[in-house]
C-alpha cells in the first residue's frame, strides 16, 4: 500500500460527489474528517492514529470510553465519526455505541480482534455502521468517510421525503406505498446495520431504492391511528382492510397496514408474555442523565434478548434501535461544515431551526421522526407495560390499550398529557395516568406513580418542564441530542396534548391540542411527550420532524409549536411514548433513556432519528437499543429518578422484545413494510 | 562492514523474519506508515508494544497463579494481547494467543499455564528479533546510510 501520498502532503482527495442530498462536500473531503478514536490498547491506539493521520483525517484519541463520551458531549459537533474498540475495561464498546447513537447520532465503527460472528452481529444490531477486524489495515480506514456521508445523505433524504410526503399523501392512493420518508431512513440504517434478518432483506432492497419507492413510515401518529383503529375493531377482528378504512390515511395501502398489523400482533404477543422486570434496566439508567445512557447501553444487545424474553424491550434495545436508527441517520455532528450544512439543515439543524423559528423545518425533519415512530409503536404495548410499573400502564402506547385497564398506558397518558414539553409530562404522569385507557391491557409495568411516570418521561426532556411535576428528569432521557435547548414547544408533541388520556387509546395521545393525527397512536404520543417534555428542546425537534413527516397526522396541532409546523410530533411522540412508558415501568432511568433514546434520536437527529427508525427495519432492535441507550444517558436529567427510571429501561426492552418478536414473526411480512418506519422489522429477536 | 553490506544484511534479516513467520504483513503496514516526518514510528510503536505486553504478561501470570482462576479475566487479557500483537504483526505471538484463548474457554488450568509459557516464549523471541532489527537500522543510519525498503509481496 502506498501511503506516501498521505504523508505530509495534502493530496487532494477526490471530493466525493456527495450524494444527491446535495451536501456540500469540500474538495478536500474526506481529508479533515474528524475522527474520535477509542481503544484501551496503547499499541493499537498509536498505530490507528497514525494510519488515520496518514489518511489526512483529524484524529482525537482516548483510551477510555468515558473520556470519549466526555469529548463528544463537550463538543457535540466536533466529530464526524467514532471508531471504538469492543473490549474495553471501563465500558463495553457496545454500550458506548449505544450511547453515542442516542446522544449524538454519529456513525460509529466498531473494531476488535474478535471476529466471531456473534460479536460482529452484536455490532450490527447495536447500530454500528461498520465493524473492523484487528489488525486494521489502512485501506480499511481510508473509506470510513463513506459512513459519514451516507448518514447525512439519509438524513437529508428523510427530510426531503418528509417534506414531500405531504404532497405525496394527497395524490397517492393506497395502492402505492407512500413515500413517507421512510426509505431514507431505511437507507441510513442499512449501512449501519447490515441487516441480516431476512426481514430486512426486503427492506434493504427498498432501502437501496428508497428514492424510487415510497415507503410508509409509521410515525407515532400514524401508529396511533392504527392502534386506535385496531382497538376499535377489536384485535381479533381487526383486518387490514377495515383498519385501513378506519384510519383513513391517504396514501396508505392495505399492504402497509397488513404488515404493520402483523408486527403489532407480534408485539402484543410479546407483551403479554413478558414479565415485567424493571429492575434490570433501570439501575443503570438512573445513575445520571448521562448515565442513563450508560445504563441503557449496558443493557445492550444481550439485555435485549433477555428483556425480549421477558417481554420487555430493554430500553437499550430501543435506545439502540433508536439510536441506531436515529443516530445513524444523522451524521450531523461530525461532518465538517461544508458537508453538513445541507444536511444539517435538514436533519440536525432542523431541530435548531425549528426551535428557533418555530420549526419550520419540520418538513424535512419530519421524516426522521418516523423512524422513531416505528420503533416505539411496536414497543409501545410492551413498553407501556413495563414502564408502567408505577403509573398506569402507559406502556401500551398504542398497543392494545385495551388490554390492561389499569395500565391504560400511563405512558400514553403521560404523553398525551404532557403538553408542550413541560406540560405534557406533568399531565401525563400524574393526573392522567389513570386516564390512560385501560385498554392498555398489557399491564405495563407502571412505575407506580403516575407522577413518576411522567417523571420518567421527563427523561425525554431534561425535565424542562417544571411542569412535570412528577416527571422526573426522565425527560432527560428524552433529551435528544437535540442540542437545541430551545424548548420545544412541540415537545409536548401532540402527545402532550392529549389531555384526555382515556381517549388516547384510540386517539392516540394527541388528544391534546387537537393533535388530531395521533389518534391511534396515543400510546406513542405519550411516550414522546414525556420525552418531549423532558427535553424541551429536543422534543421539539422531534416533533418538528414528525410533523413534517406525516402531513396527514396533524397531531402536532397543539401546543407544540413544533407541531404546528411539522408533523413531527407523531414520530416524536412515539418515542416519547416509549420513554414515558419506560419510566412508568419504574425504571425511571430506563424509561427515560428509552424515551430519550427516542427523543434523543429525534432531537438531535430529528430527521435522522426518524429516519433511522424508519429505515432500519432490520435494525430496529439495534436502533431502539442504540437509541434508547444513548438517549438515556443523556436524558435522564435528573432527579426524578424516582422509580421512573426503571420503567424506561423496562419499556425499552419490552419494546425491543416486542419488536424483535415482531420482526421474527413478521419475517415474511417484513417485506411489506416498506414504510416501516420502525426499525422493528429488523429487530432480530 | 560498510553501509551497503549492512543494508543488505538488514534486508535479509527482515525477510527471514517474515519467511519464518515471526512477522506478518501487518508489520509492513507499520513500516509503510513511517516516513520522513515520523522516521522512528515503527520503533516507537514497537517499544510501546513491548511495554504494554510486559504488563499484560505480568497480569496473566498473576491471574493464573490464583487459587481460583478467573478465566474470564484471563481471556480478556489474552484477547488484548492478541489484539496488540496482531497490530504489530507479531504473528507467532498472535497465534499462540489464539490457542491460549481456546484453552481459556475450556477452563483448563494446566493447558492455560502451558499456553502462557508458550506465549511468553514467542513474545521474547520476537522481541529479541525486533531489537536486533532496530539495532541494525541504527547502525546503518549511524554510518550515514538509509534504511532500505524491504520488498515483500504478501
Amino acid at each position: 500500500m502506498n501511503l506516501s501520498n498521505g504523508k505530509g502532503s495534502m493530496s487532494t482527495v477526490s471530493s466525493p460527489a456527495v450524494s444527491k442530498s446535495g451536501d456540500i462536500v469540500s474538495d478536500q473531503f474526506p481529508a479533515g474528517l474528524r475522527v474520535l478514536l477509542v481503544d484501551d490498547d496503547p499499541t493499537c491506539l498509536m498505530i490507528l492514529e497514525k494510519m488515520l493521520r496518514t489518511c489526512l483525517y483529524e484524529v482525537t484519541k482516548c483510551n477510555r470510553a468515558e473520556i470519549a463520551l466526555t469529548y463528544l458531549r463537550e463538543n457535540k459537533n466536533g466529530y464526524d465519526i467514532v471508531i471504538s474498540d469492543v473490549h474495553m475495561p471501563d465500558m463495553d464498546g457496545f454500550k458506548l455505541l449505544e450511547h453515542i447513537g442516542l446522544e449524538m447520532d454519529l456513525p460509529v465503527i466498531m473494531m476488535s480482534a474478535d471476529d466471531g460472528k456473534n460479536v460482529v452481529m452484536k455490532g450490527v444490531t447495536h447500530g454500528a455502521c461498520d465493524y473492523l477486524i484487528k489488525p486494521v489495515r489502512i485501506e480499511a480506514l481510508k473509506n470510513i468517510w463513506q459512513h459519514v456521508i451516507r448518514k447525512r445523505k439519509n438524513e437529508w433524504k428523510d427530510l426531503e421525503q418528509s417534506g414531500s410526503a405531504e404532497e405525496g399523501d394527497q395524490k397517492q392512493r393506497p395502492t402505492d406505498e407512500v413515500d413517507y420518508s421512510s426509505s431514507a431512513n431505511e437507507g441510513n440504517w442499512r449501512n449501519a446495520k447490515k441487516r441480516r434478518d431476512e426481514d430486512e432483506e426486503a427492506e434493504e432492497r427498498d432501502d437501496s431504492s428508497t428514492l424510487k419507492k415510497p415507503r410508509v413510515v409509521w410515525s407515532v401518529e400514524l401508529h396511533q391511528q392504527f392502534v386506535a383503529a385496531v382497538n376499535q375493531l377489536g384485535i381479533d377482528k381487526a383486518v387490514p382492510k377495515k383498519i385501513l378504512e378506519l384510519m383513513n390515511v391517504p396514501g396508505l395501502t392495505r399492504e402497509n397496514v397488513a404488515s404493520h398489523l402483523q408486527k403489532y400482533r407480534l408485539y402484543l404477543r410479546r407483551l403479554s408474555g413478558v414479565s415485567q422486570h424493571q429492575g434490570n434496566l433501570n439501575n443503570s439508567f438512573i445513575s445520571s442523565q448521562e448515565a442513563t445512557f450508560g445504563a441503557i447501553s449496558s443493557l445492550s444487545g444481550t439485555d435485549l434478548q433477555t428483556f425480549a424474553a421477558a417481554g420487555q424491550l430493554p430500553p437499550q434495545s430501543l435506545a439502540t434501535l433508536q439510536a441506531a436508527g436515529l443516530g445513524r441517520s444523522t451524521a450531523k455532528t461530525g461532518m465538517p461544515m461544508p458537508l453538513v450544512d445541507q444536511r444539517n439543515l435538514f436533519s440536525f439543524e432542523n431541530p435548531r431551526l425549528r426551535f428557533g423559528e418555530g420549526q419550520q423545518q419540520y418538513g424535512s425533519s419530519s421524516k426522521p421522526m418516523n423512524l422513531l415512530h416505528g420503533i416505539p409503536t411496536n414497543m409501545e404495548p410492551k413498553q407501556l407495560a413495563s414502564l408502567h410499573q408505577s403509573t398506569q400502564p402507559l406502556g401500551s402506547l398504542n398497543m392494545r390499550v385495551n388490554a390492561s385497564p389499569s395500565q391504560s398506558n400511563p405512558l400514553l397518558m403521560q404523553i398525551s398529557q404532557s403538553q408542550p414539553r413541560g406540560h405534557m409530562l406533568n399531565e401525563l404522569n400524574v393526573p392522567h395516568v389513570p386516564r390512560l385507557p385501560t385498554s392498555m391491557g398489557q399491564s405495563p409495568v407502571s412505575n407506580g406513580s403516575p407522577g413518576s411516570a411522567l417523571g420518567r418521561n421527563g427523561i425525554s426532556d431534561n425535565s424542562r418542564g417544571a411542569a412535570y411535576s412528577s416527571v422526573p428528569q426522565t425527560s432527560s432521557m428524552l433529551n435528544f441530542p437535540l442540542s437545541q435547548t430551545t424548548e420545544m414547544p412541540a415537545s409536548s408533541f401532540p402527545l402532550r396534548n392529549t389531555p384526555d388520556m382515556s381517549s388516547i387509546t384510540s386517539k392516540g395521545v394527541y388528544q391534546d391540542g387537537g393533535s388530531s393525527g395521533m389518534k391511534g397512536s396515543s400510546g406513542f404520543v405519550l411516550s414522546y411527550d414525556i420525552f418531549n417534555e423532558l427535553h424541551q428542546h429536543k422534543s421539539r425537534e422531534w416533533e418538528v420532524q414528525n410533523m413534517g413527516q406525516n402531513p396527514s397526522y396533524d397531531a402536532s396541532q397543539n401546543a407544540n409549536p413544533l407541531q404546528g409546523n411539522i408533523d413531527v410530533s407523531p414520530s416524536v411522540l412515539v418515542h416519547q411514548g416509549f420513554s414515558s412508558n419506560q419510566h412508568q415501568m419504574g425504571q425511571n432511568r430506563d424509561a427515560a433513556s428509552v424515551g430519550k433514546a427516542m427523543f434523543s434520536l429525534g432531537e438531535g437527529m430529528q430527521s435522522a432519528n426518524f429516519q433511522n427508525i424508519g429505515q432500519h427495519q432490520g435494525f430496529q432492535n439495534t436502533l431502539l437499543t442504540d437509541n434508547s441507550v444513548r438517549v438515556k444517558a443523556e436524558r435522564i436529567p435528573d432527579a426524578n429518578s424516582q422509580t421512573n427510571l426503571f420503567p424506561e429501561n423496562y419499556g425499552q426492552e419490552d419494546l425491543m422484545s416486542a419488536l424483535l418478536k415482531q420482526q421474527e414473526g413478521m419475517g415474511p411480512a417484513e417485506n411489506e413494510f416498506d414504510f416501516d418506519g420502525y426499525s422493528i422489522d429488523n429487530i432480530p429477536v | 562492514m560498510d553501509v551497503g553490506q549492512m543494508q543488505r544484511q538488514l534486508v535479509e534479516y527482515t525477510k527471514s523474519l517474515f519467511i519464518e513467520g515471526y512477522l506478518d504483513s501487518q508489520f509492513l503496514q507499520l513500516q509503510q506508515l513511517q516516513d520522513e516526518s515520523n522516521p522512528s514510528f515503527v520503533a516507537e510503536v514497537v517499544s510501546l508494544f513491548f511495554e504494554d505486553s510486559e504488563r499484560i504478561l505480568k497480569d496473566l501470570t498473576f491471574a493464573l497463579e490464583q487459587k481460583i482462576i478467573d478465566f474470564k479475566k484471563v481471556d480478556a487479557h489474552v484477547h488484548q494481547f492478541k489484539g496488540s500483537s496482531s497490530s504489530i504483526g507479531a504473528q507467532r505471538v498472535k497465534n499462540a494467543c489464539i490457542a491460549f484463548r481456546g484453552y481459556c474457554e475450556e477452563q483448563n488450568v494446566n493447558s492455560c499455564t502451558r499456553c502462557l509459557q508458550q506465549v511468553k516464549q514467542e513474545y521474547f523471541i520476537v522481541k529479541n528479533k525486533l531489537e536486533t532489527l532496530f539495532r541494525l537500522e541504527h547502525q546503518i543510519i549511524g554510518a550515514g546510510g538509509s534504511i532500505p525498503m524491504v520488498e515483500l509481496s504478501f
